[in-house]
């Protein structure tokens, strides 16, 4: 087709917005974090000191670090399987012909779609001490109710409730897309080989899925690294710090202390430790598959 | 595929016309002892049974809090602390509403989501037009390296560029400010992406005949790739409004004062207020008033969103 210099130029043309807004709002923040982790500036004083590694330093040795660190590890362990298991199961189960299919689907996936924030402030009226569904429901089965969200021991676990509600539905819908994409031919010629519900879940469906249960699962984690609003809303990063996760740790840093070098190194020690995750669980993938 | 559902064979009717190897495979079933049989079929019916309580357990499970949220918005205030709670507002109030509506600064927060949700939406829905119409259809040096890094940020988790941002906004002074809200929200990798692979889905001789009766690319652009994606331009404003009516961070962030407040913002100070906190009635009201339009919203577009959600696979 055409490709004179007025055809040339038009591409640029069509794309400078986008290319604008990319270089203004992404690009141009990026390299600007990645300067000012060198830097100490706290936003008042008129000049950024520079202090070379100093902010890594700090971060790599401060015990709130880790600690933050720690407290998203558990939250990832403890959100993302079951919101994939419980969500793989309701796929398969979804996938069947069974009546009222299409409105068990819908309601599955609508807390996929909330609003976080006023899902939050219903979960803080569930998991209330005294007047709360949970320690209500709990103790008609005779148990006694916690404290939950003001409980330094309940806390963390509480707010992966709330993530695993919120998440099943969206594992859910990908799983299905792809259940629904296997031929149906390849399930009936498995089962006239012989194979029962196990087996053909075990060497025709899996197979198929392994590729998206990887891709479910590499979103998930990065997801899970970036919590905030659960943990703004409800918890404050407490009690006593038991719900402190990495990025509530720099907003802590960058927007009450306003140290902004130390939250820039922060931002870019959380994103090389996400990369090196997702790496690594690509890395995993494709060697599990390649065995398989 | 040859067979259309209903010519598919399957156990339950044996005895139809069916090809051979299935006629074979009844055949061995009649054969079998009938307590083996009677055995599968009860393993049967139990494993549907279980199936339908699974499922309708966690739609129970998913519903609930939502349910829970509507009853206590309904309920007058003495109701809301009984204990064991009870479900049924009785009687019914709307109160609470009107608490929400008329005495809180509520209204002006939805107006602030809002304005910020149609001029994100707009930003979004233009600039993801152009870029990807340049993307799919226009050839320039360096275009499919432009496209990878498009798409590389989507890889960026955002809190590596909020702390840059709130200080070029402090610079510009557009903190507390719409454009402080709107402006850095108005590119989208998953927009881009999105709608390129439906102009992709174009035919070119469409193209090709809209050039032949003298449009240029911003014709053939408005007149054929427009109407023919509009699916798809229906997914990415969905999503660019979702986005926006749900965004946390930022908006925290950027905003100071209470009149620039968006709904979520507004949301959390509201719930961490000691004084106000303890107004159960008001916040499920207003948790409703924010979670309606969106639940209402997905039941009438279902589609636009599952194929928003598999293209990008978005997370709120």
């Amino acid at each position: 087709m055409q490709s004179t210099l007025a055809a040339r130029l038009q591409g640029y043309l069509f794309l400078s917005p986008a290319l604008i807004g990319l270089v203004v709002f992404v690009l141009g923040p990026m390299l600007y974090a990645f300067g000012l982790s060198f830097v100490r500036w706290d936003l008042i004083r008129p000049n950024p000191r520079f202090v070379g590694l100093d902010n890594y330093v700090t971060v790599l040795s401060s015990a709130e670090f880790w600690r933050a660190l720690w407290v998203t590890a558990i939250y990832t362990v403890g959100t993302v399987p079951p919101s994939m298991a419980i969500g793989l199961a309701l796929g398969l189960l979804l996938n069947r012909r069974i009546p009222g299919r299409g409105a068990f689907r819908a309601i599955c996936f609508i807390p996929s779609i909330t609003s976080l924030v006023a899902v939050a402030v219903v979960w803080a009226w569930i998991f209330h001490p005294d007047f709360g569904l949970l320690n209500a429901a709990l103790q008609t089965v005779g148990i006694q109710g916690g404290r939950w969200l003001g409980s330094p021991r309940d806390a963390l676990p509480a707010l992966m409730v709330v993530a695993i509600w919120r998440h099943v539905g969206y594992d859910m819908v990908i799983f299905l897309a792809v259940l629904q994409a296997i031929p149906r031919d390849l399930l009936e010629a498995a089962t006239v080989d012989g194979a029962g519900p196990w087996q053909r879940f075990r060497s025709v469906i899996l197979p198929l899925l392994a590729p998206t249960t990887l891709f479910v699962l590499v979103i998930s984690v990065i997801d899970s690294f970036q919590v905030f609003t659960t943990v703004d809303a409800l918890t404050q990063g407490g009690p006593a710090g038991a719900t402190t996760v990495l990025l509530y740790h720099l907003y802590e840093v960058a927007f009450v202390k306003f140290e902004m070098g130390r939250a820039s190194a922060i931002a870019y020690v959380t994103f090389a430790l996400v990369m090196a995750l997702t790496a690594l669980q690509l890395r995993l993938g494709r060697d599990h598959g390649q065995h398989a | 595929m040859a067979s259309t559902p209903d010519a598919v064979p399957t156990r339950d009717r044996p005895n139809q016309a069916v090809p051979c190897w299935d006629g074979l495979r009844a055949a061995g079933d009649s054969q079998r002892p009938t307590a083996w049989q009677y055995a599968r079929r009860i393993g049967r019916v139990a494993g549907s049974a279980l199936l339908l309580a699974v499922i309708a357990g966690w739609t129970t499970l998913a519903v609930i809090p939502l349910v829970w949220m509507l009853s206590t918005s309904l309920k007058p205030s003495d109701l809301i602390f009984t204990y064991p709670p009870r479900w049924i507002p009785d009687p019914p109030t709307l109160e609470h509403y009107a608490r929400i509506i008329t005495g809180s600064p509520f209204p002006r927060f939805f107006l602030n989501s809002a304005i910020v949700g149609i001029a994100t939406t707009i930003g979004q829905v233009v600039s993801s037009v152009l870029a990807a119409f340049a993307f799919a259809r226009l050839r320039f040096p360096g275009r499919d390296l432009l496209f990878l890094l498009f798409l590389g940020t989507l890889m960026v988790p955002e809190q590596v560029t909020y702390i840059p941002l709130f200080m070029v906004a402090k610079l510009f002074g557009l903190v507390d400010s719409y454009w402080g809200l709107v402006l850095p929200a108005i590119v989208t990798p998953f927009g881009i992406f999105l709608l390129r692979q439906a102009f992709l889905g174009v035919p070119s001789e469409l193209e090709d005949a809209a050039r032949i009766d003298g449009c240029g690319s911003w014709g053939v652009l408005w007149h054929v790739f427009l109407p023919v994606a509009r699916p798809a331009l229906a997914t990415a404003a969905l999503f660019a409004f979702l986005h926006s009516w749900n965004a946390y961070f930022w908006p925290l962030v950027v905003t100071q004062s209470t009149e620039m407040r968006t709904v979520p913002i507004g949301l959390r100070y509201f719930l961490r207020d000691q004084e106000l906190g303890t107004d159960w009635g008001a916040l499920m009201a207003a948790s409703t008033l924010v979670l309606v339009p969106v639940i209402v919203l997905f039941l009438a577009a279902q589609r636009q969103f599952i194929q928003g959600l598999l293209a990008g696979s978005l997370k709120g």
